[in-house]
């Protein structure tokens, strides 16, 4: 249907129509009696550690909707190239949206110029996209990766703060996680010990946080290839809850089994003759 | 590609001239003809709703190109002479003109080739997609207003 008030096509990107009438509603439903739904973060403990060999990067797995658990199994290492990864902390949909973002437009680099992108390379589109949005989007990022120049390991904050260091932690458990990396961090430390070592990061985590809980995802990162072990480590508070409440054939056992066969003899017979052209 | 050598860059040159250049479009009345409010296209007027924003991104979203390409030529000029951003200037003006009419979907082929928005991928790309607007514009009004009839 053509409208009369629309004089140019609308702009593509962010659009702020519904900002004012956002406002006006939420001041009508604070003075009733429901809220505006929060939206899914990841209140969460992720950490890294670089190692001699690579990079080791750990998270848990609860995603939170205000004190609700909203997902018990969700993947917060998300993929950015085949070397590197990065754990998302904030908002679910903004480190997704950004993640998947910087991975494509990595992924158009790295086939425009035939090279594996430089971990440098993808903090800085991080950065400049989250500074322009002047932290609204809600995204706290490691990245960690392996390229040409060696092991790296950073952390994105929302506003567009970056910070190269050797190990690290962030969200809501990263001051338990980083007492305990702080404590046994060694620089240049084995493969084992360096996944030791964040997942125990991870445990404090999820044991002291609320926002925290539940599995422990690490990824490995080396210059042979990556190790997505997912999960590491399974929380013992499982519940045994069925997916399915339908018995399995054989659930009821067979005590007797009796055949009766049924005799037919055949009275009348006629043939009646299909049209198939 | 030029703009990412002088990307960080922050001059007290720059400062200067980023301080009046952000245009205050759209936020004003809705003025048609005769000066006065435009009632019957863009509604009754109310002073708070023209005066501020409603979001804290919406006037720097506004204007984010224009004035990443003001500080981009502005550093051209700086570095290699007035000669290169008047060319490329020229040559976005040459494909800015080769569009269809303004209700029908232009790709805009060209000029996202010379800005290099062929090789990128952003929220302009995927949100709000123009194509898929569920709003159209009548054609005759949308060509007047882009003549300058309207």
């Amino acid at each position: 249907m053509a409208l009369s008030n629309v004089v140019e096509t609308p702009a593509s990107g962010f659009n702020f129509e519904n900002v004012s009438r956002n406002v006006a509603l939420e001041g009508l439903l604070e003075g009733g009696h429901t809220k505006a739904p929060k939206p899914m973060k990841t209140g969460t403990t992720i950490a890294g550690v670089v190692c001699k060999d690579g990079v080791v990067l750990g998270a848990d797995t609860r995603a939170t909707s205000g004190e609700v658990v909203a997902d018990k199994m969700c993947a917060k290492i998300h993929y950015i190239s085949p070397n590197m990864y990065c754990c998302g902390a904030g908002t679910a949909a903004d480190t997704e949206k950004t993640t998947d973002l910087l991975s494509s437009n990595l992924t158009i680099f790295s086939m425009n110029s035939g090279r594996n992108p430089r971990v440098v390379m993808a903090v800085n589109i991080l950065q400049d996209m989250l500074f322009r949005y002047r932290g609204q989007i809600g995204a706290s990022l490691i990245l960690g990766g392996v390229d040409c120049t060696g092991n790296h390991l950073y952390t994105v904050g929302p506003y567009g703060s970056i910070d190269k260091v050797p190990y690290l932690a962030m969200g809501s458990g990263d001051l338990a996680a980083l007492g305990i990396l702080e404590d046994r961090f060694k620089p240049n430390m084995e493969l084992e010990e360096a996944k030791e070592l964040v997942r125990d990061a991870i445990h404090s985590g999820i044991m002291s946080d609320l926002g925290s809980g539940n599995n422990i995802d690490i990824c490995v990162i080396t210059k042979q290839g990556v190790d997505y072990i997912r999960p590491y480590q399974e929380s013992e508070y499982k519940d045994k809850r069925q997916r399915r409440y339908k018995y399995r054939p054989g659930t009821t056992s067979i005590l007797t089994e009796k055949i009766v066969p049924l005799e037919l003899e055949v009275v009348q017979e006629t043939v009646q003759r299909m049209d198939t052209a | 590609m030029y703009c990412s050598v002088v990307r960080h860059q922050n001059t007290r040159g720059l400062r200067s001239q980023l301080k009046d250049s952000v245009p205050v479009t759209g936020m004003g009345p809705q003025v048609g003809a005769y000066g006065v409010q435009d009632t019957l296209r863009s509604g009754f007027s109310s002073v708070k709703n023209e005066l501020l924003p409603s979001h804290a991104l919406e006037l720097s979203e506004k204007n984010f190109q224009l004035n990443q390409d003001k500080m981009n030529f502005s550093n051209l000029r700086n570095i290699q002479g007035l000669h290169a951003p008047l060319k490329l200037q020229m040559e976005y003006r040459a494909a800015r003109q080769i569009q269809r009419l303004p209700f029908l979907q232009s790709s805009h082929l060209a000029l996202d080739t010379l800005k290099g928005n062929d090789e990128s991928i952003s929220f302009e790309d995927i949100l709000n997609d123009p194509a898929q607007s569920e709003m159209m514009g009548e054609p005759h009004i949308m060509v007047e207003y882009k003549l300058g009839m309207m």
